[in-house]
């Protein structure tokens, strides 16, 4: 599971990075050398995924895709982590009226439907207008704001979990100031949930990208290939026969987010040793482990008293975890 | 009569991410009709997973050969427990043996009453009314003497006392009248008062209801109290079994031998030095204590409208320099706030309480960080005091970087280096992450953090009580010989009388929040005088068998006494 995701993952990157040298045209192109692409052709070896019915070839979109889908995501992700984890760190270690009136504010936040709230950010921040960076700008922001919350209940209730632990108050009773144990002490044993939620959230944000493309609020053609978009313009050609414009920016979204969903699953499962799969012990196999403090054994008796130091020293070192 | 559990070359084999692990190693035990068999060691020697095996309760990882053949109460042919289906096996689980967990809160369900999960275990073994199950669990509930049984039938688990809890779970196993109970670890989580309750009914058990026990334990004063034959495990191998009386007397190998001699022992060597430090002391011009509280109350805030829970109630107490004060008392006596009341990590509500100067009424944590400096506190776990993401290294030198006088952990260096050493701990060592330590190495290291800044007082809350004996008497060696050389003040709380008379030049003695005795040690645990005082020294088993049988009966007497 793990190594299909990261398949998939490791894929969809190196489109991102290397579309101007894998794509055939750019995303902007109607037409190439030998004229007009034409609109709504068929797959041939020229276009093999065709062209759609503004004339441009599917596969280039597609490829190009890759890298607006990929922007959106880490600046999306990367905001929101930093805003939302360092809210819930304050939010948990302040505690009191704080943490109060910022769990209601992320409570406000998840009850309003994420798209609708997704859509007046981004009318708020594109002011309409269409551009590479500006629609990139806005599709982030907007799934950022969505997602802050949820970055911020998970810290926050790490936090809450870490604060009350022993090392904690022993660096309190050293005299350390608030700031070094928030974040030497507290924030660096809250993150292990962040990579689990942090894969997820971007198959997510390639949704909410998708799915803001598709109502009418993306990016234009001539600015930027972008998934949803494309498939929002290949809603009628579906009733026409013309499968092609549809299935391959589809098949695009579905692969990135199950590869992002893949590796966040077996990401939890590696973590927890419970879930981890082992090969069974055969019965009588193995040597046992030394867990004895007092050194001493009928063979060990014999041996030299410089010998015995060392064997003890040795022994101890056998620690269980 | 044959014998009631007979395990023969049990081997069990653990997978684990480094490879097989093997826990158990060519065991061969038996347990007579009416007999009590403790099986001791120090954690990781095996002896839980021999006794899991008993009811075939192994996790899938384990793998495991050898016989182990279980007497049928009901008379029919001995049951080889690991050749059991999951059904017979789930037959034979309460019928014929069954199980006394450690901890009595973790082993009741929260959500039904005891009554219900005393019947429970009858409703599995063949039906029964509800009307005769509740009878039934009322009788049982009598037997291991629960006061007024028809109405704490209907309690819920959170409604009853630790001790309580543990007599519903031996309640619990004796339901069915089984041959064989197995208690692993039944009072390691109690009190010492109510540990000597708990192992006369398990006496009970044995004498009253014929039912074999098959003790685990590594308190070598339960295993002199209650067992008949004892079972020494090391590594994951008996190496010697005898009867109880003869292991005391005469050990064999020289393990059992060093086992028993990490044993704390009341009256030891610790009274002969504090009393030479006493005398040290009284050639010395008088000074100012380091802590003084006069009247010193903490409460802890109740819920909005509720009053709060006054955890101590008007204690008075001195440290003087150089002086280490135990203080001793169950849980929930309020020793361990006191202890946090001295570090300032608990406010104080009323009375007066001057550490190093500062009064911690009201005290202001801008005032009180730099005295900070001169404080150090070791912690009850030393699996969770340091910080998992620290190297051991850093966390020694994190005073020293938090009080400025070392700009990071390498510049630190040498003198963590230092510090290792006077705990006897390798240099290397810094290097490691905590959990690559044993328990009793991180407590060392959680020692030389403590004192890393040379403090003037130094707090430990129940150091060693979660270290195996063995590793227990080694801390506490090195925790006398750094007192002698630093010659640091230290409040020293635990609830093991035997260990505070080891080291303590006096001791207090706390009840429900208040100081009920204070002295030196030969005069609180000589000839204590308060009666509270007396019952705690008469709870505490002690390693010798035939010391312990006089000790129970004078326990009885102050028991009926009362």
């Amino acid at each position: 599971m793990l190594v299909a995701g990261l398949l998939l993952v490791i894929v969809f990157v190196l489109m991102a990075a290397l579309a101007p040298w894998i794509a055939p045209y750019n995303y902007n192109a109607i037409s190439g050398p030998d004229g007009d692409f034409g609109s709504r052709m068929a797959p041939s070896a020229a276009h093999p995924f065709g062209t759609t019915i503004a004339g441009y070839d599917v596969l280039s979109r597609v490829i190009w895709g890759s890298r607006t889908a990929f922007l959106v995501i880490v600046i999306a992700v990367a905001a929101s982590i930093f805003i939302g984890s360092l809210l819930g760190l304050v939010s948990a270690y302040v505690g009191g009226a704080v943490d109060r009136v910022l769990v209601m504010l992320a409570d406000a936040i998840y009850a309003f439907p994420s798209l609708l709230l997704a859509i007046v950010m981004s009318i708020m921040i594109s002011g309409g207008q269409s551009s590479l960076w500006g629609g990139i700008w806005s599709a982030s922001l907007s799934i950022t704001v969505v997602f802050i919350p949820q970055y911020f209940r998970v810290v926050r209730s790490e936090v809450i979990r870490v604060k009350a632990e022993a090392f904690v108050e022993s660096a309190r009773v050293i005299g350390a100031s608030h700031r070094r144990i928030m974040f030497q002490h507290v924030f660096r044993n809250s993150t292990r949930s962040l990579p689990l939620v942090f894969t997820l959230n971007a198959s997510e944000a390639i949704l909410t990208l998708a799915g803001l493309g598709f109502l009418g609020f993306g990016i234009e053609p001539n600015s930027a290939a972008e998934w949803g978009y494309d498939l929002n313009k290949a809603v009628a050609d579906v009733t026409n026969g013309v499968w092609w414009t549809s299935l391959w920016p589809g098949i695009a979204i579905v692969l990135v987010v199950m590869g992002l969903t893949l590796t966040g699953e077996s990401l939890n499962d590696l973590s927890d040793p419970r879930l981890r799969l082992r090969r069974r012990a055969k019965a009588g196999s193995g040597a046992v482990t030394s867990t004895s403090v007092i050194a001493v054994q009928q063979a060990a008796a014999a041996a030299a008293g410089a010998a015995d130091t060392a064997a003890s020293a040795n022994r101890e070192e056998g620690a269980p975890s | 009569m044959s014998n009631v559990l007979d395990i023969q070359n049990l081997e069990i084999t653990f997978a684990t991410d480094r490879g097989p692990v093997k826990a158990v190693d060519r065991v061969s035990l038996e347990v007579a009709p009416r007999s009590v068999l403790a099986v001791v060691g120090e954690s990781g020697s095996g002896k839980t997973v021999t006794a899991k095996t008993v009811l075939g309760l192994l996790p899938e990882t384990a793998a495991s050969r050898g016989v182990v053949l279980l007497a049928n109460t009901s008379g029919g042919e001995p049951s080889s427990v690991l050749t059991l289906s999951p059904e017979q096996l789930r037959a034979v689980r309460g019928r014929d043996v069954a199980m006394v967990f450690q901890e009595a809160s973790t082993a009741l369900n929260p959500v039904y009453t005891v009554g219900w999960q005393i019947a429970e275990g009858l409703r599995a073994h063949g039906k029964v009314s509800k009307k005769a199950a509740r009878a039934q669990a009322i009788d049982m509930l009598r037997k291991v003497g629960i006061p007024e049984p028809e109405r704490r039938v209907d309690s819920y688990p959170h409604q009853l006392s630790g001790g309580q809890k543990q007599r519903v779970v031996i309640a619990m196993a004796l339901a069915l009248n089984p041959g064989l109970i197995v208690a692993d670890e039944p009072t390691t989580a109690l009190d010492v008062t109510v540990q000597a309750e708990i192992l006369d009914l398990l006496r009970q058990c044995r004498d009253e209801f014929g039912a074999s026990i098959m003790l685990i334990t590594h308190n070598m004063g339960v295993v002199a109290d209650l067992a008949d034959e004892v079972a020494v495990m090391y590594q994951g191998e008996v190496v010697e079994r005898a009867p109880v009386a003869e292991l005391f007397a005469a050990p064999r190998e020289k393990y059992t031998r060093d086992l028993l001699a990490a044993v704390p022992r009341l009256g030891g060597e610790g009274r002969v030095r504090a009393a030479e430090r006493a005398m040290e002391r009284a050639l010395q011009p008088e000074r100012e204590p380091l802590v003084r509280a006069s009247g010193l109350e903490i409460e802890y805030p109740g819920r909005l409208g509720k009053p709060g829970f006054k955890a101590v109630k008007g204690v008075d107490f001195e440290i003087a320099a150089g002086e280490v004060l135990g203080l001793v008392g169950e849980s929930g006596s309020g020793k361990s706030t006191i202890g946090r009341a001295l570090a300032g990590l608990t406010p104080v509500s009323g009375g007066s309480l001057r550490v190093l100067g500062v009064e911690m009424l009201g005290f202001k944590e801008r005032e009180f960080r730099p005295v900070r400096r001169d404080i150090g506190f070791v912690f009850q776990d030393p699996a969770t005091s340091f910080n998992p993401r620290f190297t051991i290294a850093e966390c020694v030198a994190e005073p020293m970087i938090v009080h400025g006088l070392a700009r990071d952990a390498d510049r630190a260096r040498s003198r963590v280096n230092e510090l290792l050493e006077a705990v006897q701990l390798p240099a290397a060592y810094g290097d490691r992450y905590p959990h690559e330590l044993s328990g009793g190495q991180r407590q060392r290291a959680s020692l030389a953090r403590g004192l890393a800044l040379d403090p003037k007082l130094l707090i430990a809350d129940e150091p060693t009580s979660a270290l195996d004996v063995s590793v227990q008497a080694k801390v506490l060696e090195l925790f006398a010989e750094l007192q002698r050389e630093l010659g640091f003040a230290s409040l020293f709380i635990t609830h093991d009388l035997a260990v505070v008379d080891a080291l303590a030049d006096r001791v207090g003695v706390l009840l429900h929040g208040e100081l009920v005795e204070v002295g030196t040690g030969e005069q609180v645990l000589g000839s204590p005088e308060h009666p509270y005082t007396q019952r705690l020294l008469a709870s505490l088993p002690v390693p010798d068998p035939v010391e312990q049988a006089t000790r129970r009966d004078a326990w009885r007497s102050t028991l009926s006494g009362s």
